[in-house]
Order: C-alpha cells, then sequence, then structure tokens
C-alpha cells in the first residue's frame, strides 16, 4: 500500500465523520465490545480509539494472543523436549513466557538449544543445516499461521523435523466466551487476519446461535472505528448478524486454498487454553500421514499439568475479556514487560504488554 | 613491523612511548585546528588543560560513545561523539567552549579508519568554533573492546541555565526539526531492514543554531532527544517539572518515509534517537521570538510548536493522535534500537 492510501484510513475528517455515526447510534445501555486479536488491540492502543467511543462502550482483547493462550502443559513439553537434546525453534515472545518450571529463555541460559525463528519454513531451514539432530518446531498461533505449519509438512521436510502442534482455532473461542456464565459480551470484531483465511461466513452460526453481531475488523483506525459503528447500529437496530467491514481483504468464503491446506494436514479436536480452559474442537492435531512429524508421539512428551498462573494475577479475566489489564493489582508494578507475571504482559500482542507501551487507558 | 604499524592500530601505540607519541603527534594533533582555550592546550601534551573562561555558569558534561556500526549514512563515530556532547552543553543553555576526546581502540583496528573519524570529529569543532584541549588514547587487545569507543567531555558557559525541570504549565513544546531519523538510519547500516530506505543520520551540532533562541530568554527547560527519542525527552521533562503535557501527533514533523518504514518495522518513531534535535518548552510570550530566531538556521529551520504543558496529569504527557483519540505517551521501557551512540 503507498503511504498515500495508509494516510487516507487515518485521516481526521474522516474520523470525525464516523466519530458522529458512534454517537448518533450510541447505546442506551452499556455495551461491552470483544476483540480477538492483538493487532486490533495495538491500533486501538495506539490511536487512543477509546477516547473517541461513547461513555458506555467498552473495547476488550478476549484470548487474542496465541503466545497468551499457549497452556502450560504445551511449554512443558517444548521444555523437556529442549532438555532431551532436541534443537527447539519458536517464536521470540515464546521464549520468555513462564512455563510450569521455567522459561525456556532460562533453559537455553542452562544449556538447551533454544532458537528464535521468524517462520516454519526458518525451522525447516535450521533443521536442515543440523541433521544429526532432532529439530521441533513449537507451533503456535491461530488459523493465520497453522497455513504456514501446514505447507512446510506437504512441502516434504527432512525427517529430523518436527512440529510440536500448539495451533487454535478462533471460532470456538468465540463460542466458549459466550457459553462461559457469566456472559456480558455484547458483540464481537471478527479479525481480519484470521477471517481473510477463514471467511466472513465462518461466524454466521455463532452470530445466529448466540444472537450477537459479529463484525469483521481491518487494523487501520478508521477499520476498527467504522467496524464499531456497524456493531452499535446492529445493536440499536436489534440485529445480530456477520458483517464484513475489512472486505479490501476479507471474503464470505475466505482463502480456499488456505483452508485446503489445513484440513490436508490437520484434523480438529479438543485444547487446552491459557486462563480459559479446555474448549472442544478448538485444537488442531497433526493427521496419521504426518505422525513421523509428530514431536509429542514420537518422543513420547505430555506435559504436565503446572500452575496456570501466579495468585492474585488477573491474565485469565483478561483472557476471558472479564477484566481490563489496569483492574489487575499487578499491573505496571510488580508486573511490566521487563518483569512480566503473567503472560499477557510477556507476548506482544497481549492486552498488559500494549497497554503497558501504549498507554492503553480507557479515557483521558 | 613498520608496514603493520601504519596500518593498524596495535598493541605498542596505546604503549605511552614513541609510537603512540608519533601516532598523536602526526595523525591525531594536526587534524584539529582549534587546540586552545587558554594557556595550557592541546599542542603541550600536558598532564591537563588549563582554561581560560568568560564568566557566567560553567557547564560541564561527558558521554561514551559505542555506536554500532561505527560509519553509518549521516555520519560516523568521530561526528557523533563531538555533536553528542557539544548538544548537551547546548540544551543545557551554555555556549560550547571547549572539549577532551579519549579513545580506547581495540587492537588491529585500521588507522584510515581512525583517521576518517578523528577527520569528522574536527570538522564539527572546525565549523563550531569550538577547541580540542586534552584527549587520552588507550589500546585494549583484540575482542577486549569491539572496535572502538570514544568519550567527549566538555566544557562550557551558560549565561542563563536551561534545566530540565524547568516547564510551566502553559509554555508551549517546540521540537527544532523531524524526528526519529539517527534511530533509523544506524538501524540500516546494520543491514537489519528489510528494505533500503533513503535516511541519514540527522547528527548535527545544534550550535549555533540555538545561539539567538537561547538570548531571547524565552526557553525554559530543553533536553536533545536521544535515547528513547522524542517520547524519553517529553517525559522526562514532564516528571522533573511536575506539569502535563498534551501533544498533537499531527503536528510532530516526522519524514514520510521513516513513519512508513517505522509502521513497517512495528517501532514508532518518537521512541528513536535523534541526534540533531532539541525539544523546547518555551514561554507563550517569546514563542514568536524564539520560532523567528530557530527558523533562520538551516538545522532548526523545521521547529514545529507540537503542544503544551499543562497542569493536568503532572508528569504524564497526552498524545492526540491523527484520528483525534488520546492516550498516554509513555516513557519508553528502553531505545528500540541498542547502541546507536
Amino acid at each position: 500500500m503507498e503511504a498515500g492510501a495508509l494516510f487516507t484510513l487515518r485521516d481526521q475528517a474522516r474520523a470525525e465523520r464516523f466519530q458522529k455515526l458512534l454517537l448518533a447510534w450510541a447505546p442506551d445501555r452499556p455495551v461491552k465490545i470483544v476483540h480477538v486479536c492483538g493487532t486490533h488491540e495495538i491500533t486501538i492502543a495506539q490511536h487512543g480509539l477509546r477516547s473517541l467511543l461513547p461513555e458506555n462502550v467498552e473495547v476488550l482483547e478476549g484470548p487474542g494472543c496465541p503466545v497468551c493462550v499457549t497452556s502450560t502443559q504445551d511449554f512443558d513439553c517444548a521444555l523437556q523436549l529442549a532438555e532431551r537434546g532436541a534443537i527447539l525453534c519458536t517464536f521470540g515472545d515464546m521464549t520468555r513466557v513462564p512455563g510450569t518450571r521455567m522459561t525456556l529463555e532460562e533453559a537455553r541460559a542452562e544449556g538447551a538449544d533454544v532458537r528464535v525463528v521468524l517462520s516454519a519454513a526458518d525451522a525447516v531451514e535450521v533443521a536442515r543445516r543440523n541433521p544429526q539432530k532432532p529439530v521441533v518446531f513449537f507451533a503456535v498461533g491461530f488459523e493465520t499461521t497453522a497455513p504456514g505449519t501446514a505447507a512446510v509438512l506437504l512441502d516434504h521436510p527432512p525427517d529430523n523435523f518436527y512440529v510440536l502442534v500448539s495451533h487454535k482455532l478462533i471460532p470456538p473461542a468465540l463460542e466458549a466466551l459466550l457459553s462461559t456464565p457469566p456472559v456480558e459480551i455484547s458483540a464481537f470484531l471478527a479479525p481480519g487476519h484470521v477471517s481473510t483465511v477463514i471467511g466472513a461466513g465462518a461466524y454466521r452460526g455463532i452470530a445466529a446461535r448466540f444472537h450477537v453481531p459479529i463484525v469483521v475488523a481491518g487494523f487501520e483506525p478508521l477499520d476498527i472505528l467504522f467496524a464499531i459503528a456497524l456493531v452499535l447500529r446492529q445493536l440499536k437496530e436489534g440485529r445480530a448478524e456477520v458483517e464484513n467491514a475489512y472486505p479490501r481483504s476479507v471474503t464470505e468464503a475466505g482463502n480456499l486454498r488456505a483452508q485446503a491446506l489445513l484440513r490436508e494436514v490437520f484434523a480438529v479436536g479438543p485444547a487446552l487454553w491459557r486462563g480459559i480452559g479446555e474448549i472442544p474442537g478448538s485444537g488442531l492435531y497433526l493427521r496419521e500421514e504426518f505422525a513421523k512429524h509428530d514431536a509429542k508421539r514420537e518422543f513420547g512428551v505430555e506435559g504436565r499439568v503446572g500452575e496456570e498462573k501466579p495468585p492474585g494475577c488477573r491474565c485469565s479475566d483478561v483472557l476471558m475479556a472479564r477484566a481490563v489489564p489496569t483492574d489487575c493489582p499487578f499491573y505496571g508494578h510488580a508486573c511490566t514487560p521487563l518483569t512480566p507475571i503473567g503472560p499477557c504482559m510477556v507476548g506482544a500482542e497481549g492486552a498488559c504488554n500494549i497497554w503497558y507501551r501504549y498507554g492503553g487507558r480507557p479515557r483521558l | 613491523m613498520k608496514r603493520l604499524l601504519e596500518e593498524k592500530v596495535t598493541a605498542l601505540h596505546g604503549a605511552g612511548g614513541l609510537v603512540m607519541e608519533k601516532l598523536i603527534r602526526e595523525r591525531i594533533l594536526p587534524k584539529f585546528k582549534l587546540r586552545t582555550a587558554g594557556p595550557i592546550g592541546l599542542d603541550h601534551l600536558d598532564d591537563g588543560a588549563v582554561l581560560d573562561l568568560p564568566p557566567g555558569a560553567v557547564v560541564f558534561t561527558t558521554d561514551s560513545h559505542v555506536v554500532k556500526p561505527l560509519f553509518f549514512p549521516g555520519g560516523d563515530i568521530g561526528k557523533l561523539a563531538v555533536t553528542g556532547t557539544v548538544n548537551d552543553l547546548v540544551v543545557m543553555g551554555a555556549r560550547p567552549l571547549a572539549l577532551s576526546l579519549a579513545l580506547i581502540i581495540e587492537e588491529g583496528f585500521p588507522l584510515r579508519d581512525l583517521e576518517q573519524i578523528l577527520e569528522s570529529a574536527a570538522a564539527v569543532l572546525s565549523e563550531i568554533g569550538v577547541a580540542l584541549v586534552t584527549g587520552d588514547t588507550k589500546v585494549m587487545g583484540k575482542g577486549e573492546v569491539d572496535g572502538l569507543v570514544v568519550n567527549t567531555t566538555g566544557i562550557g558557559v551558560a549565561e542563563r541555565v536551561v534545566p530540565d525541570s524547568g516547564v510551566r504549565p502553559g509554555d508551549l513544546l517546540v521540537v527544532t526539526g523531524s524526528v526519529g531519523e539517527h534511530g533509523l538510519a544506524v538501524l540500516a547500516a546494520r543491514n537489519e531492514l528489510p528494505v533500503e530506505i533513503p535516511v541519514g543520520s540527522d547528527v548535527a551540532p545544534l550550535w549555533p543554531a540555538m545561539a539567538e533562541a537561547l538570548e531571547s530568554g524565552g526557553i525554559t527547560a530543553m533536553k536533545d532527544p536521544t535515547r528513547g527519542g522524542l517520547a524519553a525527552a517529553l517525559n522526562e521533562m514532564a516528571q522533573k517539572s511536575g506539569v502535563g503535557m498534551e501533544v498533537e501527533e499531527e503536528r510532530i514533523p516526522v519524514r514520510p518515509e521513516v513513519r512508513g518504514l517505522c509502521e513497517l518495522l512495528g517501532i514508532s518513531p518518537y521512541e528513536l534517537a535523534c541526534e540533531g534535535r532539541a525539544v523546547l518548552a518555551v514561554a507563550p510570550e517569546k514563542l514568536e521570538a524564539v520560532l523567528s530566531a530557530l527558523r533562520k538556521h538551516p538545522l532548526t529551520q523545521g521547529a514545529q510548536v507540537v503542544g503544551r504543558a499543562t497542569d493536568r496529569y503532572p508528569g504524564k504527557v497526552i498524545l492526540r493522535t491523527t484520528v483525534g483519540g488520546k492516550r498516554f505517551l509513555e516513557m519508553p521501557l528502553g531505545d528500540p534500537v541498542p547502541r546507536i551512540c
């Protein structure tokens, strides 16, 4: 995108027009809109969008940070694999998340070979360069990163390449939030990147069944203000539909090729989400044909069930969209990006981390 | 042996004997035109310099420079080391008078690079008429220091000292030019960027550009936004002065290519270091005088009012974003780019 095009999405005159829409559709009761995307939270915090919303409209990040929702069991598996001599490759933030015993960074300091990669393909490259050692890619992320993992597995990776799969799916998480009382969620903003893969149509069943508006949103400040305006209009008119406010990237059916890759490589099953618990149908598992690349199976690691959070840490409430970071007694004092207590302060997409960096207070 | 001594820095160069004296006398001293600010200066190679200082408050500052790489678009460690210390004096309200320069060199460092670095340092001092009055050279073993570390110390005299802590509610906040270029230029020089960018460092001495603006007497507080960039400078001034600040994002000068690249890298241009900019708080009645003085000099002609100090939220900086939202502009955790100065 050209710089010019980018800035038309940040133009103050348009923002003022959207703000008028927001005020015109301002609800007459408190409304809680939940998004599930770290990039949305960054845009909202960075541009101070909360200060532009009607007073009774609250926007919260739910389980939108893949690093934050990765279970301690999976971290424990990764730790065991690294301690047994595998080269463990994963995304940067993952190395700093507190697990059951220690972080992967601490394991590295004690001699484990833990490497930061930018993609599944980078991990395959590590495997090719180290043919004598098992190389494990600790694969986290939603429908956005999972096709990358699928693609490398279909591309005949070397025999010493293994995947510790911790990929998760977004729509079942939305259902879980709507099925776990007390439910106070008025509407969802659906994540633009995930929706580019799965399509806006993927949410229609949920919107109808739970009677909640779901609006797919892009990542520029005006994209998000527009999506929130559409949510408020639906609420005002008593509708609960899926609307696509990011049509320049998202279609009704989504990226069929990426979906086919996911189906070919993964089966769907239950998964543990840190801070939330087990969500049926929300996890991806390698199909039989790829068993020889399945790290858990090949090395027989079973993660230990560990302490999900230190006492007092409110990460699980933040991930359930029941609290904002500043509700936590640790936020900003004991818990900072340099001294994180819970996972939401570690991941660059975690709500606490983002609020800390961008001063994401609700109103000024 | 002869050839080696002429091409690379060796342990002998730092050993205090003839080889070292030859290096200093032949290769270092002649590059600096102004070598004294009183009875004893650089040429004496004495144990210290003796200065004649004009009346006023004496301002004294020091800075060690470890930038990586040593050469970057728009400058090198020599220019940076001299500029950094000169600018620290200027943002205290002082006229810079004399500098020291100490080199810690890794064994094997190319002499040609060292000469180039000293020439850049000398060029800045000649340009602004500041003397180099004393110095030191040490050589450390291979691997004991990364190439070259340059320390500079400076002395200046201020008629009116301008602290960080002098901001008063109602003062206007001025930035003297576009922000973020030094940080990005250093990043680009490390080849760590996914794209090539036409951005050079803004490294430049703020003297004499700031001289006339200082004379106006309207500057209540001043800082150079180096490590941590504009965000760190504003927060520090707000905290030390016990005032709040409201800044308009739209008014902060950022070159479009810098903004675009920051967007791509996910870093904030307000947290990137500048090495040729100042952030000023100005009394409202003196604003026109300060701005017109700044706009006379090429370095500060892009000076912009970016916001004002208030009595709300003391110690905090509120950013009004381009879409009209408001948020705190937080003190950065650290500079997004390590080893920039």
